[in-house]
């Protein structure tokens, strides 16, 4: 892709990670978080990794930030008010990770870290020599895998139920039980 | 013209996708008028027949078909009505959620394809805005997109009924995403190809000399999914729980006024005509007219009717158009028949219905494919 | 094609963002978001080293990092619910439970 089309992404995703980050709403988080697969996603497919950055888009922006979506709205969150952390928490950790980008900087400009470049062969990063590598190379990775999404729904189900109490209020919510309570106990109102 | 290849490539790309981006606005209008007036006549009353210009059809002796109302002058009253934000809503994410329902279903026209390779002036032009390899793994890109719309709508309306109906759309347009991507894939073992225009050319030619290779006869129950996942897809009754207009208000834009309103209603019509256009490529044939080849008629009886070049193009774009329009009519009329699923019969028709029947279907067709030898 | 330090570049700013993002903010889904951040940035890495190397290779480790950090946010966001179910708060200066 030309130049000047790369500056204007990566420009953009720089920012839409900021606003991650930066953002006191954190559906406002989310959504930058999303602008930025979206960018990452392009990316890819300029690098001619086209079934990776469309799987990256169907994936990470489809699925799993509508779940992250789905959580803030079970849990309720609204934009934080007041102050949010210690201003000496926000000094060191923008200096840690301006630290850590600088060492980035210097191992990857660095002279000896020359990459040996290589063309690319035909049909690359299309579907049939993803699947050939997935299914030859690296099967066991992937069967493994499987395995692993099934531990994972099974773990989520698990974590996230509800299970019903023998007063049956179903719920292990304090602030629910202890609000049915004050329901029942309060002073009935007179018509 | 001596343009350099690029640039008339360039152009023609940028005509053909604004071309694209119209028909689909286009139909959905179709579908507008259609939803007043054809549901008129499926129930057997008259519908819109009020608004006149100036009563000039009234004058002629003209019955009056709600042309003017349904195209003139609902539009006029939606963009014209006061556009708010409700009290303590999020004024970011309020105005951001119409653009964000509609922006997935506008791109996704650009990859349909139309008609084939033609050669004007000996450039060759694809009928097609993109040709993108990938076509297929775009299309569920970009279905998965249209989700955030509707959950911002919900969330951000500041209106707990606006929020359940958003909370139910979002749950079932996930849920129904899955049934659709494995009807997809399934179509896509068929042909082999990701890439749309593949698909609709391998739905050339004939079988036993009569019956055309359409993905229907190979797919069928492929089809069946297809259709009800993707009319649960864009809301559609029997599946528009979501948007209960008899019990949710409006459901998840209950909070829209104006043209803001105006854009989701688009976005769900224009989302049919997605449908019924994603329908006809991969089942139907796409652009491919019955019997007819790249020079003519080549009908069961053994006769054959030569036919020039540009007709051939022109009979395949005009093909194209009759079967979207047969589906949308189609949809329609489903529309107006059934009634509304609940939300529990929903889930279930989807989780515990579709999705093993789109498991079993991808086993039979991958079965069917290898030992068929196709598999290259 | 574009030059790898330009990629690598990119890939790092965003790294060192997301780490930012996990040490200064204190609402665990904002911090898990950073981590989110934090595995695009090296799929990114992987991908054009990938494609200057001219190997899939990079291609596929970017799948199963992709397929991970799906069993991971699932298994994640249950742990967040069941940490406010019984904490009520996701401010993570307040879970203080372990702390001796």
């Amino acid at each position: 892709m030309p130049p000047f089309l790369y500056l204007f992404l990566g420009a953009l995703a720089i920012v839409s990670a900021l606003g991650v980050v930066i953002q006191r709403n954190p559906i406002h988080s989310l959504l930058a978080l999303i602008s930025t697969l979206m960018i990452i996603a392009i990316l890819f497919i300029g690098e001619d990794a086209v079934v990776v950055g469309f799987l990256q888009i169907i994936v990470y922006a489809g699925a799993i930030m509508v779940l992250f979506l789905f959580v803030i709205w079970l849990l309720n969150l609204q934009a934080e008010s007041g102050p949010t952390g210690h201003i000496v928490l926000k000094i060191f950790g923008s200096l840690a990770a301006s630290a850590l980008a600088a060492e980035l900087f210097v191992f990857l400009g660095a002279p000896h870290f020359k990459v040996k470049m290589y063309r690319e062969p035909p049909g690359y990063g299309s579907l049939e020599s993803l699947a050939g590598k997935l299914f030859t190379d690296y099967l066991v990775a992937f069967e493994v895998t499987s395995v692993l999404l099934l531990a994972a729904v099974v773990g989520a189900v698990a974590l996230a139920r509800r299970i019903p109490d023998a007063a049956g209020e179903g719920s292990s919510d304090p602030r629910a039980a202890s609000a049915i309570r004050a329901a029942e106990s309060s002073p009935r109102v007179q018509g | 013209m001596s343009l350099p290849p690029v640039t008339v490539d360039l152009i023609a790309g940028a005509i053909k996708a604004v071309l694209m981006i119209l028909i689909g606005l286009n139909l959905a209008i179709f579908l507008l008028y259609f939803e007043r007036k054809g549901s008129a006549l499926i129930q057997d009353r008259i519908g819109s027949n009020r608004a006149t210009i100036t009563g000039i059809g009234k004058r002629l002796g003209m019955p009056n078909l709600g042309i003017i109302n349904t195209l003139i002058a609902d539009p006029v009253k939606l963009f014209t009505k006061e556009d708010f934000v409700p009290d303590g809503a999020d004024k970011f994410l309020h105005t951001l959620a119409p653009f964000l329902a509609l922006f997935p279903v506008m791109i996704t026209f650009v990859i349909i394809p139309f008609g084939d390779t033609i050669s004007i002036a000996g450039h060759k032009f694809d009928l097609q805005a993109t040709n993108l390899n990938a076509g297929a793994l775009y299309l569920l890109a970009t279905l998965g997109l249209g989700v955030y719309g509707v959950a911002l709508a919900g969330w951000a309306s500041n209106n707990r009924w606006a929020l359940l109906g958003g909370i139910r759309a979002t749950a079932q347009m996930i849920s129904y995403e899955l049934a659709m991507g494995l009807a997809i894939v399934s179509v896509i073992m068929t042909f082999g190809t990701l890439n749309l225009q593949e698909i609709v050319r391998g739905q050339g030619g004939v079988w036993f000399g009569f019956l055309p290779r359409w993905g229907i006869f190979t797919q069928p129950l492929a089809f069946i999914i297809f259709l009800v996942a993707g009319v649960a897809e864009s809301k559609r009754v029997p599946f528009d729980l979501p948007e209960s207009e008899s019990e949710l208000i409006l459901g998840y834009f209950t909070e829209y006024s104006g043209g803001k309103q105006a854009v989701f209603m688009l976005t769900d019509l224009a989302e049919q005509a997605l449908v019924a256009m994603l329908l006809t490529t991969f089942f139907l044939g796409g652009w491919q007219v019955p019997w007819l080849m790249r020079d003519g008629f080549h009908l069961p009886g053994g006769a054959f009717l030569a036919v020039p070049a540009i007709a051939v193009s022109l009979l395949g774009i005009v093909a194209f158009l009759v079967k979207v329009l047969a589906l949308c009519i189609f949809l329609g009329m489903v529309r107006w028949t059934l009634p509304r699923f609940r939300y529990d019969q929903l889930m279930r028709l989807g989780w515990k219905g579709l999705v093993p029947l789109g498991l079993f279907n991808l086993l039979v067709t991958a079965f069917v494919v290898v030992a068929t030898g196709s598999v290259q | 094609m574009i030059p790898l330090t330009y990629m690598l570049s990119l890939s790092a700013i965003i790294f060192a963002i997301g780490v930012a993002g996990v040490i200064i903010r204190r609402n665990i889904l904002v911090m898990f978001m950073s981590i989110e951040l934090m595995l695009n940035a090296v799929n990114l890495a992987f991908i054009a080293l990938g494609s200057r190397l001219g190997s899939m290779d990079g291609q596929v480790i970017v799948f199963f990092v992709m397929t991970v950090a799906a069993a991971e946010a699932a298994v994640g966001l249950g742990i967040i619910i069941s940490v406010f179910r019984n904490r009520e708060t996701v401010h993570a200066d307040e879970l203080t439970l372990m702390r001796w």
